[in-house]
């Protein structure tokens, strides 16, 4: 590792001060706000991954904690490799992949357009956002036991429990991103001839997108989140009811891989949109 | 194809003089909780068509609110406002208007903000074409056609943003302290090339701004305002040859008029 990586390169003045003979003075790697450079970046991003895995490996292989509560990481790892070699493990994949696209997919269906209007008129806003914030500090895990009366526990139920753990908070948060968009913008369309039909359709809808993406990426963590929740209580097929039924047998392997798939779906899922963002919206 | 670019060129290009302003009477109070605040109390000014007239005033005469009442982004409280007879209302594309803040499309790249306007209006892409090239090419911008507007410098953004306006072919140009976030040797460019395109539109133009050197550089006619409440103090005819070169800052009457106008201010502001 290169020293110029941590420390902002100043090598005249530095190479200056020290050829007069006076103090060179080095600027301190850790700077307010200040950029680094990408390398760093990434190094330090492993190092805190291989962090993780130091204090795992000591609190495993020291039998500083008892194998049953803690697996070792090679034992996580060939039972990971074990169970993605099985069919039955990608159909819980799958099936937990299915129920989070439908149900995030109809809540943004419903919630996009509801927010955008509420966004963009006031009087929209009163209508739209005072129940929904009433409705939004109900934990949606506390509708399980309704969703289960009203939907029974199929595939419905699941869905519609991710449905309104995600739906009440997107249609708040697409109207606050309605709202950051520039009013100077939308004049600026009416001064060129934009009827207010049109600046929704030339101005808002395209400056709230980059915006409303980053919005949807962190929705879909949620999502995830209420999926588990789903699964762990009612449910004989995907990743949460995989985790459910190692815990019974007590196989805190098998209840690691599936954190851990359920965490590599997530990064894979938000680097998705991470890329669409940058793709799609160069301009902004 | 050029059958189709002439027509387009005769369609931008005005030929009998519109764009008279008439404001009469013109109220405004602003209303915040229990305060209230008179933005403007009973303004009388016309502008003829073709004309460059400057509103010149402090912060807080209200120079600002008054143009924004033109430009039908702000509705007064008396007094009425038209443009060739027709009352104020709304905004509308026969008023284009130019900002002080950056306010192109940032989606848009340079040419398609200038399109926008014609866009809306369902212009044929042909025509469009031609409109945006000979904006394009009257604010020198041909060559940054297909950039981004954060790709560009502030002086070139609010040469786009007066290209834009133009291109909708409006009676009337209101121009919102345009420069006043340039650095002062871009600002004197601009104010140039403004004067340029003016020449070739001789499209009615009110312009706002509280720098003095910049309302006698570029008007015909100065209207100055004082605040509390906003209303108009005096108007001056600007009596500098029409072909105005930087000489023209060190013309006797230029500062002339600079002196009575710094010394009028300044009595205003106390």
């Amino acid at each position: 590792m290169s020293k110029s990586m941590w420390t902002l390169e100043l090598p005249t003045a530095a190479a200056k001060a020290q050829a007069v003979g006076t103090k060179a003075r080095k600027r301190h790697a850790m700077q307010i706000f200040e950029d680094i450079p990408k390398r760093g970046f990434g190094i330090t991003a492993t190092v805190s991954f291989l962090v993780m895995l130091a204090i795992w490996s000591i609190l495993s292989y020291g039998q500083l904690v008892n194998p049953i509560f803690l697996p070792t990481p090679d034992k996580v790892l060939v039972s990971l490799i074990d169970q993605l070699s099985t069919s039955l493990y990608w159909h819980h994949i799958g099936i937990s992949i299915f129920r989070v696209s439908s149900g995030f997919v109809l809540a943004c269906i419903l919630a996009i357009p509801i927010g955008l209007f509420a966004g963009t008129y006031r009087y929209a806003e009163a209508f739209v956002e005072p129940p929904m914030e009433f409705i939004r500090y109900m934990p949606a895990v506390a509708f399980i036991p309704l969703i289960m009366v009203w939907a029974g526990i199929g595939e419905w139920a699941k869905i519609l429990l991710i449905f309104t753990g995600c739906f009440f908070q997107l249609v708040l948060m697409v109207a606050a991103d309605t709202r950051l968009v520039s009013k100077d913008l939308v004049q600026a369309s009416f001064t060129l001839g934009a009827s207010r039909w049109q600046a929704i359709q030339t101005v808002i809808i395209p400056a709230v997108q980059p915006r409303l993406l980053n919005t949807l990426r962190l929705m879909l963590g949620w999502a995830w989140t209420y999926l588990l929740v789903a699964e762990l209580v009612a449910a004989n097929s995907g990743l949460g009811y995989a985790i459910m039924k190692a815990q019974r047998f007590l196989n805190t392997e098998q209840i690691f891989v599936g954190i851990i798939v359920i965490g590599l779906l997530g990064l894979i899922s938000d680097r998705i949109f991470a890329f669409l963002n940058r793709r799609l919206y160069p301009w902004a | 194809m050029n059958e189709a670019t002439s027509e387009a060129m005769k369609e931008v290009t005005k030929t009998s003089a519109v764009g008279a302003i008439s404001i009469r009477g013109i109220g405004k109070t602003f209303k915040t909780g229990k305060t209230t605040f008179r933005a403007l109390e009973n303004i009388d000014l016309e502008v003829g068509a073709n004309e460059f007239v400057t509103i010149l005033g402090p912060s807080g005469c209200g120079k600002s609110t008054l143009l924004r009442i033109v430009a039908g982004l702000e509705e007064s409280n008396e007094g009425v406002a038209d443009v060739d007879g027709d009352t104020i209302v709304g905004p509308g594309a026969d008023r284009g208007m130019v900002f002080q803040g950056y306010t192109l499309f940032p989606w848009l790249t340079v040419r398609q903000n200038i399109e926008y306007g014609p866009k809306l209006k369902g212009v044929s892409i042909l025509e469009r074409r031609a409109i945006s090239n000979r904006y394009l090419r009257i604010t020198r911008l041909e060559e940054f056609a297909s950039r981004f507007p954060k790709q560009l410098s502030g002086g070139m953004k609010q040469r786009v943003a007066i290209a834009r306006a133009l291109a909708n072919g409006p009676k009337v140009l209101l121009l919102d302290e345009p420069f006043g976030a340039l650095d002062a040797q871009t600002k004197l460019e601009m104010q140039e090339a403004l004067l340029d395109v003016w020449e070739k539109e001789k499209t009615t133009v009110l312009f706002i701004t509280h720098d003095i050197d910049e309302a006698i550089f570029l008007s015909q006619r100065i209207v100055v305002m004082a605040a509390g409440p906003g209303r108009i103090l005096k108007e001056f005819p600007v009596t500098l040859p029409a072909e105005r070169t930087p000489e023209v800052r060190e013309h006797p009457e230029f500062l002339k008029l600079r002196r009575e106008l710094a010394g009028l201010l300044r009595h205003k502001e106390l």
